[in-house]
């Protein structure tokens, strides 16, 4: 395959063209790299150790989603959302659901809004301790990783005795969840919940206010709002850069308004307003707001069906079109289908949060050195499945 | 603001440019001819009843005889979504890019471009993203046909799926 | 002090407990113990290189809240054994581009580099190959052969990435050694000699004389020592040079199987050599620090002695192992800035003072305590 011309490597070679020797490289990360979160492939260009310029190229994980949707029923298509953001499974079902839904027009009962939150936000909780967790692996912190693991194995315990499955859920389903709770599980909800908690201080005292986790990751990667904004960026990326902005808290949203949290922000507590320190406390915080949640939601589960009765027929909308998005632990996942009244989706495009998150990694790296580009992309938080699709 | 005052505020200023108001879609939206998108977008982007500062989603989509390209602004202080339409000639299918406005469409025009084939004049880097710069074919298109080999790897032919592939590319199965 | 002990180094050693041997031609009993020596050097490295890989992913295992290796042996301890003859069995693979013979020579030297540090550390009285009375200056200078093995492994393997690695290493490396021998300095001037057995000496009998305890700039040399000496094996948090998250293996990326092998003995040889000038600098070295047992003399004598040297070295590589496993990584320019702007500093301030300390107070130690 012949390496086409990018910008990047037009700018180098127009620069060596001239008469000025450049001491630049053209460094590829390429898809296989330990710390590109996935099959990302960066071509970047390098004067030592500082970086003048960075390209992501995708497409090692594209799966053809969308095509694939157009060809199987509305039901058949949640499995293969899963896949997309495979750490939050659960997230990419609701958003589907959500946006045939608002298609359909019908509602979902309520006990099945409370599944849906519970099990949404412990896969938060799981995506969150991920990310951090793999964030102290890019910053060379070895051990922050297995806690987290050990910790998310707990929750996926519980989502095995829910749905069966560990990873992939497709759980979350038109009208409602797939099945109701087993016995039992609500108070095995509140002890992990109860368990956990604490350990959430313990990160703080092993990683987050680490001297030399704060010296890598401070005053590093900087985003400033209006470029966030310009960019789409959403999220704990856009929050920790100071942006209040959580779709949880938009009235009609689920029945989120319910429960009382709170939408941490990143104020620049160990450096600049925005930098990746800010992005990653955002996730430490949100973790303890998600257990405020699901403790609330559990508390007030109320009794009733678990799948509205419409949607156990065959699903076929209306003509016409609906977009909705959720907050899933990497920003806002949109959902766009086009509807032909027939069983069968006419185009269902999605907003994947990560896919508009790393498109700012140019912007925001320019300047850094190399260590500083892993922890950059790192404090993004990406999922490779959710780029491509 | 609601749908109303929003295709008002729309048709006060672009009246001429507007082929469909649809107020009865899940999501109103608004479709304009291809030539004034760019305008359209611009106003959305500046005006300050709608400030839409957040391009949520930018899609191509193939109607079947048409190509189309649904444009989703958001407004961040005023918390509306405007949904607004163009659609193009299979032929020609060509609209102006708004990465000028916001840069989020960058990415977002490469990708309808790479599936959809549609093309975003001025845009300062339409080349492929999902697919690898070589592809032949969009393949989100309904009459996209699949190649039947790429640089030399055998990709479909009749009956992939019936068990006779390692006769039809001669591999030996162990 | 009476009188500095007569020098000893392997060959004194053997035939002083063989006296047959001296009935033999010099020109053969010489080269001969010599090999006895650097064979039981190699034995030694070797044996401790499959011992400290096992400890060591025991201690991360445990650090990490997991087991570790737990098949192969009882609790894993045939581990290392296992990967070792995995290693051995794999494709010896030289990429295509690459400088063959540098390629080839790299880890060859790195490990010659870390394994002439064993020529003069002392395992017991009259256990040591050398005793050359330039001892600690010979160790300052063996120390850097190892770099010159590490900048040919990252040219030689023609790719940026390994590159990038050997770069960093050869700054980090020649760079640490700046602290590293001022921290040395003040126990040459305790001692008053550089020959690490007579520092040993220096601090024979009870264990408060230990150069620990001399006076109170030694805590401060103690941890600047500890601190360039993780810096010079380059282990976390100065592993930069073999950044798994960033260079995918650094400069020995390209190296497989028996190769990558020597690599990583080199590795802990260095580990090993550098606790054991800790302990002999400043811990006594083969000194139990209690007279009754260090005047059992004999073969006894010299296996308690080796004993002792053997533990306080492992006590320094449990503390890199531990450091390893809890701190994230330190970025290019904050290494430079502790060395140069932190380490630095205190290492000429505390060698001052060490001096000053000499000539005032030659009979005071630690907490103004009398010697």
């Amino acid at each position: 395959m012949t390496e086409l011309e990018t910008p990047l490597l037009r700018d180098t070679a127009a620069a060596e063209s001239g008469d000025v020797k450049t001491e630049e490289m053209i460094l590829n990360m390429g898809p296989q790299h330990p710390s590109t979160h996935g099959v990302l492939r960066v071509v970047v260009r390098t004067d030592g150790e500082i970086v003048l310029d960075c390209e992501p190229h995708l497409g090692f994980l594209h799966r053809c989603f969308e095509k694939i949707a157009e060809s199987v029923n509305y039901t058949q298509v949640t499995p293969y959302t899963d896949r997309m953001d495979y750490l939050m499974s659960m997230g990419n079902n609701l958003g589907y659901c959500v946006a045939v839904e608002k298609l359909v027009g019908e509602p979902v009962p309520d006990r099945a809004w409370h599944i849906r939150t519970i099990v949404v936000e412990l896969d938060r909780i799981a995506s969150h301790l991920i990310a951090i967790g793999t964030y102290g692996l890019d910053a060379g912190a070895l051990t922050p990783f297995f806690y987290a693991l050990r910790d998310r194995e707990k929750i996926l315990r519980i989502f095995e005795e829910i749905c069966g499955q560990r990873l992939n859920y497709n759980y979350v389903r038109i009208g409602g969840v797939a099945y109701d709770l087993p016995e039992g599980v609500e108070s095995r909800i509140l002890e992990f919940c109860d368990y956990f908690e604490p350990k959430v201080d313990e990160w703080d005292r092993l990683l987050t206010y680490n001297g030399i986790f704060i010296k890598r990751v401070a005053n590093v990667g900087v985003l400033p709002v209006p470029l966030a904004i310009d960019w789409g960026v959403t999220g704990p990326c856009l929050r920790g850069s100071g942006v209040k902005r959580d779709l949880r808290k938009k009235p009609g949203y689920g029945i989120y308004d319910k429960f009382d949290f709170d939408v941490p922000v990143g104020r620049g507590e160990m450096g600049t307003v925005g930098d990746c320190w800010d992005r990653y406390i955002v996730r430490v915080r949100e973790i303890r707001e998600s257990l405020k949640i699901i403790r609330q939601a559990v508390k007030s589960l109320p009794a009733g069906d678990h799948l509205a009765a419409w949607a156990k027929r065959r699903i076929r909308p209306p003509k016409g079109d609906a977009y909705t998005k959720i907050e899933n632990a990497r920003g806002e996942l949109g959902f766009y289908i086009v509807s032909d009244g027939t069983d069968k989706p006419f185009r269902v495009k999605t907003r994947g949060p990560s896919f508009c998150n790393i498109a700012i990694l140019p912007e925001i790296s320019r300047g850094c050195m190399i260590a500083d580009l892993i922890v950059i992309i790192g404090s993004i938080d990406i999922v490779v499945g959710e780029t491509d699709r | 603001m609601d749908t109303s005052q929003v295709f008002a505020a729309i048709r006060e200023r672009f009246g001429g440019a507007i082929v469909e108001e649809n107020t009865t879609n899940r999501d109103p939206f608004v479709k304009v001819a291809p030539a004034s998108l760019h305008d359209v977008m611009a106003f959305l982007r500046d005006d300050p009843r709608f400030r839409c500062d957040l391009l949520s989603l930018v899609s191509g989509v193939d109607y079947g005889d048409d190509l189309g390209v649904v444009y989703h602004a958001e407004s961040t202080s005023l918390g509306h979504v405007v949904v607004v339409k163009a659609d193009l000639p299979r032929a020609k299918a060509e609209v102006a890019t708004v990465s000028d406005l916001w840069s989020a469409a960058n990415w977002h025009e490469r990708e309808a471009f790479d599936l959809v084939g549609i093309t975003f004049t001025g845009h300062p880097n339409l080349v492929r993203i999902l697919t690898a710069e070589d592809w032949v074919g969009h393949p989100l298109r309904k009459d996209y046909q699949f190649p039947t080999e790429y640089h030399g790897i055998v990709c479909e032919f009749e009956g992939i799926h019936d068990g006779t592939w390692a006769e039809h590319t001669g591999e030996q199965l162990g | 002090m009476s009188e500095p002990p007569a020098q000893v180094d392997i060959v004194t050693s053997l035939t002083g407990a063989f006296p047959a041997l001296e009935a033999l031609p010099t020109a053969i009993v010489y080269p001969a113990l010599m090999l006895v020596g650097a064979v039981i050097a190699t034995l030694f490295v070797s044996l401790f290189g499959l011992f400290a890989i096992w400890l060591e992913r025991k201690v991360m295992a445990h650090i990490q809240c997991r087991l570790g290796p737990m098949e192969v042996g009882r609790h894993g301890w045939l581990q290392t054994l296992a990967d070792g003859l995995k290693l051995l069995a794999k494709e010896d693979l030289i990429p295509k581009d690459a400088d063959k013979a540098l390629f080839i020579l790299a880890p060859i030297i790195s490990f010659t580099g870390a394994f002439m540090l064993y020529v003069v550390i002392p395992f017991g009285r009259d256990v040591i190959a050398a005793d050359l009375n330039v001892g600690l200056l010979y160790l300052a200078a063996v120390g850097s052969v190892e770099v010159v093995g590490i900048i040919m492994s990252g040219w030689s393997s023609n790719s940026k990435w390994s590159l990038f690695g050997s770069m960093r290493a050869a700054a980090q490396v020649v760079s640490y050694e700046l602290p590293l021998g001022l921290s040395l300095l003040p126990v040459i001037l305790l001692a008053g000699s550089l020959s690490t057995r007579d520092i040993c000496e220096a601090q024979a009998g009870w264990f408060w004389n230990w150069f620990l305890f001399a006076n109170p700039f030694m805590p401060i040399l103690v941890v600047i020592y500890v601190i360039s000496s993780i810096a010079e094996v380059k282990r976390a948090p100065f592993d930069l040079p073999e950044a798994e998250s960033e260079l995918v293996s650094g400069f020995h990326t390209e190296y497989s199987g028996m190769r990558f092998s020597i690599f990583f003995l080199a590795e802990y040889a260095a580990l090993f050599g550098v606790s054991a000038i800790a302990s002999l600098a400043f811990l006594g070295g083969y000194h139990t620090g209690i007279p009754a047992i260090d005047g059992i003399g004999g073969f006894l004598g010299g296996l308690v002695g080796v004993a002792t040297m053997i533990v306080k070295s492992l006590c320094f590589v449990f503390l890199q192992m531990w450091l390893r496993f809890t701190l994230p990584r330190i970025r290019l320019d904050q290494m430079f800035h502790v060395c140069y702007k932190v380490l630095l500093p205190f290492a000429f301030v505390a060698l001052v003072g060490v001096a000053v300390w000499q000539s005032v107070l030659p009979d005071r130690s630690l907490w103004f305590l009398p010697r």
